[in-house]
């Protein structure tokens, strides 16, 4: 054979391998980047106000150097935990259907309107639940309607998509003779699903129920047009409330000095409260997987 | 033969790709808050253009005149309204010609080498629903109302609903004059201003129209906004029986104005000064008037 050709075979392949390569590590450079960029912005609103008074304090008036962010934790945790109670139940049944359950057609029908959904702004979300959710609540139990409720809910159907899609795919990944060898045995279908395929799968819709509440704690401007935005402890789902990311995007377009490393220590939770939720979850996993 | 085309062209995109990146990573290097100063493009030297930042209550009445402006002139007016104290930030950095301001500035602000221009007065104007049969509050009143001491209209004559505050964000300067005026805020012993609306739990509200909407579609609200911007979705009230007009706010019989200023770093020039110069004189006067402000002359 022809030594410069493979000579120049071999050249191109590594230069392929060295190409992705690059492309892997600029992932990996970006997250050390942002994660290191926001804790050194941070740092000095922890040093100044105290880690703990800056966590638990319940008044946040920047222009007169209050930082609490108490009531905004206690806001972001409620309305991701409410957006899951809605999200998790319905997506996930509704990926079954589409993956297991429904004919081929009715199901390709089903999973494209659930990816047009996911291909909706998240202000249009936002805007749709203002002038037809808020107003309803309004309604019912007064108060003007922008409240946490108002939040759950569109946070609600903004993860259906994302888990939907996920756990379908998830749940088509996995073997036809696992599902085969379960009928053989004499299971019914209803049963093959939940005993054998879910389980099967539960790594897969694990994946989607983190990839949802990313979203859901993420999520900033749909809430800022319901929740109504009041720095204050919540004491009912009718309450408005005020969420991390609501507050940053307020106020990072005029704050200065302190108030800029009290906005990037609040960035410095949200990154907490991610990377605490993907070991949690990872752990779980892997003693799930141990079970199987 | 193929394969070894697309195989390079591949390559070729990916290092593209890579490079670019590389260079938009190494290009940033900004100071600790590049978002303070919401960016103006840059000047061709061919293309006049003047860019403002600042008050949403002052944006409409800038457009307008922008936009006359524009006709006579040929010159370009960008205008963009994220709030007075965004606007004062960003025209203290210089990255706008021109700052807008719906309040009077204040602390460190005064010490930053800009130089105000007023071009008009402006009323607050307290708003309720259409629905409410409330017709005038005092001054009293609206400081109890905003700190929440009085939580229900019928303790100001009006029927048994509870009231709905709808307030601003940190960084407006109609709520920082409207408190100052209303005495809803304090001053710290290191000269900050602390508000006691917060206290009373009200919606926040991000612009003058998203008060306005707030306040027309619920019952029991109360807000307050820019008096030019005010149309027939809310009801005006009297404050210590006086109906908020532009006579009664340009002759300080209605207590609640404040000046609407364009702020430059030191003097203004250039096209920024043109533009200024035309808003100050008869015909950008006459149009302050029209769009329901009150003139400077």
């Amino acid at each position: 054979m022809n030594t410069r050709k493979i000579k120049k075979e071999v050249l191109v392949e590594r230069t392929f391998h060295g190409v992705f390569y690059l492309a892997a590590i600029l992932c990996i450079i970006s997250l050390l980047v942002i994660g290191g960029f926001i804790l050194y912005q941070g740092y000095p609103a922890f040093a100044k106000v105290g880690v703990v008074s800056f966590l638990t304090g319940t008044v946040w008036q920047p222009l007169a150097g209050i930082f609490g962010i108490a009531p905004m934790i206690v806001a972001s945790i409620l309305v991701t935990i409410g957006s899951l109670i809605i999200g998790i139940p319905i997506g996930l049944m509704t990926a079954i259907f589409i993956a297991e359950l429904a004919e081929k057609r009715v199901s390709s029908i089903f999973m494209r309107a659930v990816e047009l959904l996911a291909g909706i702004p998240s202000v249009v979300y936002g805007f749709f639940t203002l002038m037809t959710i808020v107003p309803l609540i309004d309604k019912f139990w007064g108060g003007g309607g922008n409240s946490m409720l108002a939040a759950i809910f569109v946070l609600g159907i903004m993860i259906l998509p994302t888990i939907i899609t996920v756990s379908a795919n998830a749940l088509r990944a996995v073997p036809e003779s696992y599902r085969e060898g379960s009928l053989a045995l004499g299971e019914n279908k209803l049963m093959t699903i939940f005993r054998v395929v879910v389980p099967c799968a539960k790594s897969g819709i694990f994946a989607a129920i983190v990839l949802g509440i990313g979203r859901s704690i993420g999520e900033t401007m749909a809430v800022m047009l319901v929740a109504g935005n009041t720095v204050q402890m919540p004491h009912s789902i009718l309450d408005r409330v005020r969420t991390l990311t609501a507050n940053a995007a307020f106020e990072m377009g005029y704050a200065s000095g302190i108030h800029v490393n009290a906005l990037f220590a609040t960035a410095v939770v949200l990154l907490f409260f991610i990377i605490v939720l993907n070991v949690v979850l990872t752990i779980i996993n892997r003693r799930g997987r141990e079970n199987l | 033969m193929n394969m070894k085309k697309t195989k390079g062209l591949v390559v070729l995109v990916a290092m593209i790709l890579v490079l670019s990146f590389t260079l938009v990573g190494c290009g940033t290097n900004q100071s600790s808050n590049p978002m303070a100063s919401p960016s103006a493009t840059t000047k061709t030297t061919s293309e006049k253009k003047v860019e403002l930042i600042g008050s949403t209550s002052v944006t409409p009445l800038a457009q307008d005149l922008a936009d006359t402006y524009g006709k006579n002139t040929g010159v370009k007016v960008d205008i963009q309204g994220v709030g007075s104290t965004p606007g004062i930030q960003a025209a203290i950095k210089g990255t706008c010609d021109i700052g807008m301001s719906s309040r009077n500035l204040e602390g460190d602000e005064t010490k930053a080498g800009l130089t105000q221009y007023q071009i008009a007065t402006d009323g607050i104007a307290v708003i309720i629903n259409p629905a409410n049969k409330v017709k005038g509050l005092t001054m009293d009143q609206l400081t109890q109302i905003f700190t929440g001491k009085v939580k229900n209209w019928k303790e100001v004559g009006g029927d048994d609903e509870p009231i709905l505050l709808v307030s601003r964000e940190a960084g407006s300067g109609t709520r920082t004059a409207f408190e100052e005026l209303t005495k809803t805020s304090q001053k710290t012993s290191d000269g900050k201003t602390l508000s006691l609306v917060d206290a009373a739990a009200p919606i926040i509200a991000n612009g003058n129209g998203s008060v306005k909407s707030n306040v027309a579609t619920k019952k029991g609200a109360i807000g307050y906004m820019s008096l030019g911007m005010v149309d027939d979705t809310v009801k005006k009230v009297t404050v210590d029986g006086i109906e908020p007009t532009t006579t009664t706010a340009s002759d300080g019989t209605y207590k609640l104005s404040r000046p609407f200023l364009l702020l430059t770093n030191g003097e203004a020039t250039g096209e920024a000064k043109n533009f200024i110069d035309y808003i100050l004189s008869a015909d950008g006067q006459a149009i302050v008037e029209k769009n329901g402000y009150i003139k400077v002359k």
